[in-house]
């Protein structure tokens, strides 16, 4: 197995990153600013800086075309088109929430995203030709509390949400106009927006900080603050859930969630390196971790930075190099925020992206 | 470290490493406003159960977990009217440079002693498992101070009583 590609990108926290299609491009939410990396294939080069928001952005993500949408705690979404001269246009989507905007994903078709946020609403928002800006449709029917993130299912008609409240949800977000008569899934049949399709809640009632949609579309997994992981395989429109497996584990809460298959899920969060659970319609368990610090004895090169060496002086007045017994034995330092799939090899994710409140952006391969 | 000390310190270290899971977390009821769940407390989804670990009457840990911010109560061991004293000005030597300290609370909640108050904006600036070692450390080093302090003040108090009352010898 090759090594992980580690990517320091400074001390700020990063709350979501995310990579254009080709990976030529990484953009990074580091509070108020977004800010653009250009791969060449060696190295990543710092690129201009989207500053539009005035408060700290929380959520962004690229589109398959490039199209950039963040969002933000002073309740705004933006879309940045790219422009010829290798610039961003930003355009104010009109979100109509009065409270922190949580989370965006754009759907797999790019003609919609959804924002998660404060309000206790989901905003799904389209382009309108004619008006030529952004607007949205709320759903708001049983949420209660506020959106810690969506999701969208492959085919860019259903949304999954989880919240503080313990639910994980899953509403159509069809829009007339916008999208195609989608096909009947095991999720139901007739969808006009805003249909809960499932509502799924923690034996616990633990807050849920992530939810995904299976590559197949049929199930949803998500993670709750118990540190559980939790498939869904539903049952069909109207009925009970064919099965929920719950898996809980001793580990620290886990903040995000990817399947890297039908099969199998990676999760990472407060335990900074990644876990990895296998499973199928007959139960799930936990296999590996990635990253472990139990298998990691080799000593991990560490910043050697001038500040870090005058504060030693200072507090322990030697200059004989840096103690290491604050370093953890894992690639992150702190808390991973959001983990994606970088690489595919047919429909198996190879190789997934983390980022961190340690600043430190990594890919795994796996 | 005496016997009760360890279990008592290792089960705060276990709750604390637990509780610091915080993330940042918009108010939901205060538009534009991110401020600490555990003090505000205005939604009640955002807070979670809160712990005491307690080794005696005298000497527990009040930790109240909540989505973006935790609150650590210690009440220190207060024996005698000496050591009551003691506490109170070494707390108040303290909250009096709560600026410096950062996670210190300027008031401790009613019952303790001296309180901290972390939010996520510390655990995402310094390092989580850093934080619980110093909220240890000082728990166990606090201990050993009012001791310090009794034993040096009892010193004083009888070399100040013997001189005061040598002209009567």
């Amino acid at each position: 197995m090759s090594q992980p590609t580690v990517l320091n990108l400074g001390h700020q926290p990063i709350a979501d990153h995310s990579f254009s299609a080709d990976h030529s491009l990484l953009a990074v939410a580091c509070e108020d600013n977004v800010q653009l990396y250009n791969n060449d294939g060696k190295s990543f080069t710092p690129g201009i800086v989207l500053g539009d928001h005035d408060k700290s952005v929380t959520s962004i993500d690229i589109s398959p075309s490039g199209r950039i949408v963040t969002c933000s705690q002073d309740r705004n979404a933006l879309v940045w088109e790219p422009q010829a001269d290798s610039s961003y246009k930003p355009t104010l989507v009109l979100l109509r929430i009065n409270r922190a905007a949580t989370f965006v994903r754009w759907s797999p078709d790019e003609t919609k995203f959804a924002v998660g946020s404060g309000a206790r609403a989901i905003a799904v928002c389209y382009f309108e030709e004619e008006n030529d800006w952004w607007v949205s449709k709320h759903i708001k029917k049983p949420i209660r509390s506020t959106i810690l993130s969506v999701t969208w299912h492959p085919n860019s008609v259903l949304i999954a949400a989880g919240s503080t409240d313990g639910h994980a949800r899953v509403f159509s977000g069809y829009i007339k106009g916008v999208d195609q008569k989608p096909q009947p899934t095991i999720w139901g049949e007739r969808l006009p927006f805003q249909t809960l399709c499932g509502d799924f809640v923690n034996h616990t009632g633990a807050w849920i900080h992530d939810v995904a949609f299976s590559p197949s579309g049929d199930s949803i997994a998500y993670c709750a603050h118990d540190s559980s992981i939790t498939v869904v395989y539903p049952g069909g429109a109207d009925r009970p859930p064919q099965a929920i497996y719950s898996v809980n584990t001793s580990f620290l809460p886990f903040k995000s969630l990817v399947w890297l298959s039908n099969n199998e899920i990676i999760t990472a969060g407060h335990d900074c390196h990644p876990y990895i659970f296998s499973g199928n319609e007959n139960g799930w368990e936990y296999t590996a971790s990635i990253d472990d610090p139990a298998d990691n004895t080799k000593e991990q090169s560490h910043e050697n930075s001038a500040l870090a060496l005058f504060k030693q002086m200072d507090l322990k007045g030697s200059d004989q190099g840096l103690s290491t017994d604050y370093i953890l034995k894992t690639i992150h330092q702190n808390t991973i925020n959001t983990i994606r799939a970088f690489t595919h090899s047919g429909d198996k994710v190879t190789s997934v992206s983390t980022s961190g409140v340690d600043g430190k952006v990594v890919i795994f391969p796996l | 470290m005496s016997q009760s000390l360890r279990p008592y310190l290792s089960a705060v270290r276990a709750s604390l490493a637990v509780a610091l899971t915080l993330e940042d977390f918009a108010s939901q009821t205060v538009e534009r406003h991110n401020t600490p769940e555990v003090e505000v407390r205005t939604s009640a989804e955002a807070l979670l159960n809160s712990m005491m670990i307690s080794r005696n009457e005298h000497e527990r840990v009040l930790i109240e977990p909540s989505i973006n911010s935790v609150r650590v109560s210690i009440s220190i061991k207060q024996a005698d009217e000496i050591e009551r004293i003691l506490v109170h000005q070494f707390s108040r030597f303290l909250t009096g440079r709560a600026e410096a300290f950062y996670i210190l609370r300027r008031k401790p909640i009613p019952g303790y002693d001296i309180s901290f108050l972390i939010t996520n904006s510390h655990t995402s600036t310094m390092l989580k498992h850093k934080l619980v070692d110093f909220i240890i450390e000082f728990m166990e080093e606090v201990d050993k101070e009012i001791s310090e302090m009794k034993l040096f003040l009892n010193a004083r108090a009888r070399f100040v009583a013997e001189a005061y009352l040598t002209p009567f010898d």
